[in-house]
């Protein structure tokens, strides 16, 4: 069964990359604007060994990390705190509610003017759009805690701190997590757009512009397909934790919006 | 009916007043910083109005460059929308329904999700030209996959006493297709369908700032930007924040219509 | 009007397959109100869908009024045990029950009437603006009933209808059934866990063995009718009845009775 999904699945990729190359090959695709499926794919090898195209991976990792980390650190206390103080929740959630709609990339070309270094804007505006999928889910976790195994610490004589670090916390733990790897995928379409929108010294999202001004379709097309893989592998790794350490959820959906 | 009036609004007074404080102190903030970059927000609300409020009441007070930036910005935004929901669903039902077909392109669509969608914005300013078409398929790329996603997630998943029960009782292909399977998916895309619209919103101000638009939303950010117009900036954010805040509640409030039976088939249960 | 020859089922195939039917023989002449009774598990529900035409057989044949059942056949309407998937929560009761009848060729106004009338018969005529999930459980399986009626099949499959509602609603929807029946005329086929409904409900009564399953014993159920919750449950015909079929069941140890494991397949 297994088997025959991989080859399924295989199946279709391969058909899809043949029938481009076909298209590009018998002149129905004019490969001008759109190269041959084996010429992308082969660009996307030799980027594998580009030092130059290696460099700016490392660039747009670092900026993604730095601000994922950072918008985890920020968003889980202020999500623990609004979840387990309801008043302080009620006062701010609309100005909450306000706040996340905004588009983070509209304030790419405003943080580009004040903030001086190029590196502090895109962390800045990835933190922004990072933190709302960690807050909402973490504060969605701590209203999830089963009241009984709260009462039971209670009756034990375990005080509010006690129980918040042996009940509300681990219990609130998957939900955090998938905040993350929902915050995850959005802080990179965040660290992209920066860089396609306001350049700086190296980055995925450079190397595509420089790519597309030298008209080299094939290599802006080359390094999209390694952006897809970053992503995937992101995802992936942050599913697999999710299920390794929390085996005994089964609500693993969270909130998406 | 007063009583209960007087009661919601005292109830909506309870869950805003932190609003007008939050404001308050912004604005006695930014007076005391005197900071070019942080205007106070009664000097945004009037570089707002200046910039698209100053119409006529008969137009919403909508001035010529409201109408010149909002109506290119939201119909490029709801179209591309539009084309990716029809597209989605279409797709995702087909998916859903078939798991041969679902073999054959499950690794497809998770690579297609993946890649973020402004990376394809350059791409898509050398195949059309940085015109309309452009902004277009940036945004139908990027808000197709939630649509797609959710819509084989909700097809695949119908109750399979639903279809026999529609088998039984002799259902024609299309009747189960309109009056089973589309209504049982409909909780889930319809969550595909909020999400994507969002995500639209976003796209549409990505796809401008990048393609360099000569009108929009967008491009207002970006000529504010390159004028130094700092309170400019400021009302344009917080204007597309408003128009985010506006989306999301009108369609929670056709979502709510649509699958009333939903919500409370679920709360009964 | 029914005949079921030899019919066998395999699930999967290799190490793991489960032989569900072992070669069941059975005919039900037109009119008759059949009642099938087994083990949990002894694929009971697997017979019934192969009789419904939702699952091919691996083996034998099931023929409804001499032809061959590939598909569902036309005039045949099943009652489901799970009530609350088998309506459709976005319909109204009235939507529920005039859905089928588009097949019938029937108008809208037509259909309508149709629909009221099979909910008068199942006491339901003032729910008919309601949604599935506002009424009760016992009502909602009479809404499914009264779609079933709507169709107005000349075989009906009832697949264990009573097994998920309370001792009362079930005495209550037994007769309903019955009195049903003496209106439209109609073949039953009720499978069932409960020994006593089904020598309550039927005219015969057919035992099935545990998996892979075969016709163990196939008794007459010679009670007078009209039907009586109280009467006919105290004649000596029914306590006999019911304890031959008891001890049929009982007869192998496997035969098990708790609800909790009524069969799922």
């Amino acid at each position: 069964m297994i088997l025959s999904r991989v080859a399924r699945g295989a199946a279709g990729v391969a058909v899809l990359l043949v029938a481009a190359e076909v298209a590009g090959r018998t002149g129905l695709l004019d490969t001008q604007i759109m190269p041959l499926a084996s010429t992308v794919l082969a660009g996307a090898a030799g980027l594998a060994a580009d030092s130059e195209f290696l460099h700016d991976v490392s660039a747009t990792v670092e900026v993604w990390a730095e601000g994922l980390l950072l918008a985890t650190l920020l968003a889980v206390p202020a999500g623990v705190l609004l979840g387990s103080l309801p008043r302080a929740e009620t006062a701010l959630r609309p100005v909450i509610e306000f706040l996340r709609p905004i588009p983070s990339v509209a304030l790419i070309p405003l943080v580009a003017l004040i903030a001086a270094a190029d590196g502090t804007m895109k962390v800045t505006v990835i933190v922004y759009a990072a933190c709302w999928p960690v807050l909402v889910n973490t504060m969605y976790g701590l209203h999830d805690v089963d009241p009984v195994a709260k009462d039971t610490m209670r009756v034990f004589g375990f005080g509010r701190l006690a129980v918040l670090l042996r009940v509300t916390l681990p219990s609130a733990a998957p939900f955090v997590l998938t905040g993350v790897r929902l915050a995850a995928s959005v802080a990179l379409v965040v660290a992209i757009s920066a860089e396609l929108l306001a350049g700086g010294e190296g980055g995925i999202g450079v190397y595509i512009v420089r790519a597309g001004s030298g008209y080299r379709i094939d290599l802006m097309l080359a390094a999209t397909v390694w952006a897809g893989l970053i992503g995937l592998v992101v995802n992936a790794l942050l599913v697999r934790a999710e299920r390794g350490l929390f085996r005994w959820h089964a609500a693993r959906a969270g909130v998406t919006q | 009916m007063t009583v209960a009036n007087g009661g919601r609004l005292r109830g909506l007074a309870l869950r805003l007043w932190t609003v007008p404080v939050v404001v308050a102190v912004w604005e006695a903030a930014a007076r005391a910083a005197e900071s070019v970059y942080f205007p106070p927000p009664s000097a945004i609300l009037a570089r707002l109005r200046e910039l698209w409020f100053s119409g006529p009441p008969a137009r919403l007070f909508l001035s010529d460059a409201a109408l010149a930036d909002f109506l290119p910005s939201l119909g490029r935004m709801f179209g591309g929308w539009a084309l990716a929901c029809l597209g989605g669903i279409a797709l995702g039902v087909a998916i859903g329904r078939s798991k041969t077909l679902a073999g054959y392109v499950d690794p497809l669509i998770e690579f297609g999700r993946a890649i973020p969608p402004p990376t394809l914005i350059p791409l898509f300013v050398v195949l059309f030209k940085a015109d309309a078409r452009m902004q277009v398929a940036t945004i139908v790329y990027g808000v197709v996959w939630p649509v797609l996603v959710n819509s084989v997630d909700g097809a695949r998943y119908v109750d399979r006493l639903h279809i026999e029960t529609a088998r039984v009782f002799g259902l024609s292909r299309a009747e189960r297709l309109t009056r089973v399977i589309l209504p049982a998916a409909a909780p889930k895309i319809f969550a595909g369908l909020r999400l994507s619209l969002s995500l639209a919103l976003i796209l549409m101000v990505v796809a401008e700032l990048a393609g360099s638009a000569t009108s929009g939303i967008g491009y207002e950010l970006l000529y504010t930007q390159q004028n130094f117009d700092l309170p400019g900036m400021w009302g344009t954010i917080a204007l597309l924040g408003v128009l985010g805040f506006l989306l999301n509640s009108s369609f929670l409030v056709v979502e709510r219509r649509t699958l009333s039976w939903h919500r409370r088939a679920g709360r009964t249960k | 009007m029914l005949d079921v020859v030899n019919l066998t089922h395999t699930y999967g195939s290799g190490p793991e397959a489960h032989r569900a039917l072992g070669g069941i023989d059975l005919s039900v002449p037109e009119g008759q109100l059949v009642c099938v009774v087994g083990p949990s598990g002894c694929g009971k529900s697997t017979l019934l869908r192969s009789i419904a035409g939702l699952v091919r057989p691996t083996g034998g044949e099931v023929r409804v009024k001499g032809r061959p059942v590939t598909a569902t056949p036309d005039d045949l309407a099943v009652v489901f045990q799970d009530y609350s998937r088998s309506l459709f929560p976005w319909m109204s009761v009235r939507d529920n029950v005039a859905l089928p009848l588009r097949r019938r060729g029937l108008d809208r106004a037509a259909r309508r009437t149709a629909a009221a009338e099979a909910l008068a018969a199942v006491g339901l005529e003032s729910a008919a603006a309601k949604y599935p999930w506002q009424l009760s459980g016992g009502m909602q399986q009479r809404v499914a009933i009264a779609r079933a009626l709507a169709y107005r099949p000349s075989l009906l499959l009832m697949d264990e209808p009573f097994g998920s509602v309370d001792a009362q609603t079930r005495e209550d929807l037994e007769d309903l059934v019955l009195a049903v029946r003496g209106h439209h005329r109609m073949t039953i086929v009720l499978i069932t866990h409960d020994i006593d409904e089904s020598v309550y409900v039927g005219d015969r009564v057919v035992v099935l063995t545990r998996a892979p399953a075969v016709v163990a014993a196939d008794l007459r159920v010679d009670l007078p009718g009209p039907r009586d919750q109280i009467g006919t449950r105290e004649l000596p015909a029914f306590v006999h009845l019911r304890s031959e079929v008891s001890r049929l069941v009982r007869g192998r140890p496997e035969f098990s009775m708790t609800p909790s494991q009524i069969d799922k397949e």
